[in-house]
């Protein structure tokens, strides 16, 4: 939240989200459940229905200027280079062809990034959602001695950092320039993904379980692991989610630490091919010098690009909302 | 939870030896926990505190042969050299005005979205939508970059393309200084205004029925129900929103305007995340990179610390 530059904006969006709703909620009632008895029912006038009208119409400008940019570029990825480079596409394809995603498949580079970003967004989730519950689960049991001197220890690093450059020579003291361990460990700690995490636990999980848990002599981390995990399935979700989406499309850590073009995750890729412009090495750089080719393929390049996140994104989106709420309602 | 240890009984009788073993009986009931923390603790110092730490290089002539420890003090000369550069007082012009220009841009139009959507019935096409606008949220800042400047392209790009038929000649604008600012915010806020919906469309659902019910009876219009009901109702959130914009002023990102600038633009696009990362990581010049990085860090806080004061005297809790 505070960092200038190592800043996630996924990770840190979500959590202000949390801790607004946190706030500004108040309990849900049903909306259209308890109304007016049907008889009652008051009539628009005809001044509502126009405004209604006008509702519509906002609504129907909000997508188009969202959906437009998106279909010129899916459009454009499909049409023949030479109907893109005379700017002919509007929203539906000219002379329909594949040629833009062939090439792009042929790039060595892209494939390698998506492996690699594969697995930054694997291990790290991973890495990130073990470090949060090992953070916030014991932090949200209030009998622990020292708790309150704890949080204050993560918290206070959300308001202040060393920033940058400091960080960077933690980075390379420890030898991690240029390896996975650069892209894996040093952001691998949310401090808003830890607040989500431990008011979950605090709030969700009955001080009773805990009791009658201890009574039946199971080890406090046999409880975390069969008990208490089992019951936070989505919160888990969520927080998986936020990391995983910002590792997938973060890029800044990757320019900061990597040097190794075998390491790069495809945001670094897309970089070099998008915006500045490079042409890549071997025989892709023959096939492009015409121009024409050069734009078809930024194109095609795009729309791969994004395809994995629009196909998770909907099943995602979901439980972001209810990511929103596992802190609102519960806090 | 009165378990037998915590019994006041015990406490009443026995203050002297109480605290100590009380520590003792947490750490014995409850090592497990204290080993999972060890971990996540240590990198906390490694990756937080030490950073911290770190950032005394700022005072410091930073050798890489000495470290950060052995390397000479220069007390506040990194600074001085920071204020008296020419470009310092651009720079956070820059990165005022960008941040400002942004919160103030996106913080409207999420709220006429969810006020729209909460008005009309059509299930199918309120959650499209919803569902379209959300969409570019997940899209990487690398890839709304790399569209905003296909679509900008004189040549090629389908706004490019309509801004020259509209007769000012073809032009590159992300080449202008004069429009870095713009399209800056408006891809953020064309990334943004779904999701930024969400929360007020959270809270217009939990206002109690029969508000509306009331409003209705007494024959007011949906406009009048929008603005006397709708509104209110959402101010809380929209203060708070507004609140923590403004702390995070000095937080703007590196990722977006770094990928946006180039060489002509920089007179708006230089902000201090990619001076920092300029000066300090391409030119190796950690002490003074850090010097920047730290004067931003302390805006920050304080930043943060004047919000949190607004927000308790305005919502009557602040942020911690």
């Amino acid at each position: 939240m505070v960092t200038a530059l190592d800043q996630k904006s996924p990770r840190d969006a979500m959590g202000v989200t949390e801790a607004i709703v946190l706030k500004g909620a108040k309990p849900r009632r049903g909306r259209r459940g308890g109304g007016m008895p049907r008889g009652v029912r008051i009539k628009d006038t005809k001044g509502d229905r126009v405004f209604v009208v006008g509702a519509y119409i906002l609504l129907a400008v909000f997508l188009l200027v969202v959906l437009l940019p998106l279909l010129n570029i899916v459009a454009s990825s499909l049409s023949s280079a030479q109907a893109v480079s005379s700017g002919k596409v509007l929203f539906w394809p000219v002379d329909f062809t594949l040629r833009g995603y062939e090439l792009a498949l042929q790039n060595d580079g892209i494939l390698r990034g998506f492996r690699n970003s594969i697995f930054y967004t694997v291990v790290g989730t991973l890495i990130s959602v073990v470090g949060t519950v090992a953070v916030a689960y014991p932090l949200s049991r209030t009998q622990l001695v020292g708790r309150k001197f704890l949080i204050g220890f993560v918290i206070l690093t959300m308001l202040f950092t060393g920033g940058v450059i400091p960080t960077y020579l933690v980075v390379q003291s420890l030898g991690m320039l240029d390896t996975v361990w650069s892209m894996l460990l040093p952001n691998a700690v949310g401090v808003w993904q830890v607040i989500i995490a431990m008011v979950f636990f605090r709030t969700s999980i009955p001080e009773e379980l805990y009791e009658a848990a201890q009574l039946d002599g199971a080890s406090e981390l046999r409880v975390l692991w069969r008990i208490v995990l089992p019951l936070s399935g989505p919160m888990l979700a969520v927080i998986a989610l936020m990391y995983a989406i910002g590792q997938w499309n973060s890029y800044f850590d990757a320019l900061l630490y990597l040097r190794n073009a075998d390491l790069q995750p495809l945001q670094l890729v897309l970089r070099s091919l998008l915006i500045l412009n490079d042409q890549g090495s071997g025989n892709i750089a023959e096939q492009l010098e015409r121009r024409e080719l050069r734009d078809l393929l930024r194109y095609s390049t795009v729309v791969i690009a994004t395809v994995p996140m629009m196909i998770v994104y909907p099943f995602v989106a979901k439980h972001f909302n209810k990511g929103v709420m596992v802190g609102a309602v519960k806090g | 939870m009165v378990s037998v240890e915590d019994a006041p009984v015990a406490e009443r009788t026995r203050p002297g030896p109480r605290r100590r073993s009380r520590i003792g009986r947490s750490l014995r009931r409850y090592w497990q926990l204290y080993l999972l923390l060890l971990i996540p603790v240590v990198w906390f110092i490694v990756f937080r505190y030490v950073p911290m730490a770190n950032a005394v290089i700022a005072f410091k002539e930073y050798s890489p042969v000495l470290g950060v420890w052995g390397s000479p003090w220069v007390g506040f000369s990194n600074f001085t050299r920071l204020f008296h550069n020419p470009v310092f007082p651009t720079l956070v012009g820059n990165t005022f005005i960008l941040a400002g220009y942004t919160l103030i841009a996106s913080f409207p139009l999420p709220i006429i979205l969810a006020l729209a959507l909460n008005e009309v019935r059509l299930r199918f096409f309120k959650r499209t939508v919803q569902m379209v606008t959300y969409a570019p949220y997940f899209i990487s800042t690398v890839v709304i970059v790399s569209m905003t400047i296909l679509l900008l392209s004189p040549r090629v790009g389908l706004v490019g393309r309509a801004f020259s038929f509209f007769g000012t000649g073809s032009v590159d604008l992300l080449a202008d200084a004069d429009f870095f600012r713009h399209i800056y915010v408006a891809t953020d806020v064309w990334t943004t205004t779904g999701y930024s919906a969400v929360i007020y469309l959270a809270a217009l659902a939990g206002v109690d029925v029969s508000l509306y019910e009331a409003a209705k009876i007494d024959g007011a219009s949906r406009w009048q129900k929008i603005w006397h009901v709708d509104i209110p109702s959402i101010m809380p959130t929209a203060t708070i929103i507004l609140i923590l914009g403004v702390g995070n002023i000095m937080a703007i990102g590196f990722e977006k305007a770094f990928l946006f600038q180039n060489n002509l633009n920089l007179a708006t696009s230089e902000i201090i995340p990619t001076f920092v990362y300029k000066t300090g990581i391409l030119n190796a010049d950690f002490s003074f990179g850090a010097a920047v990085g730290l004067f931003n860090a302390v805006i920050n806080l304080v930043l943060l610390v004047v919000v949190n004061a607004v927000a308790k005297r305005v919502t009557g809790s602040g942020l911690w």
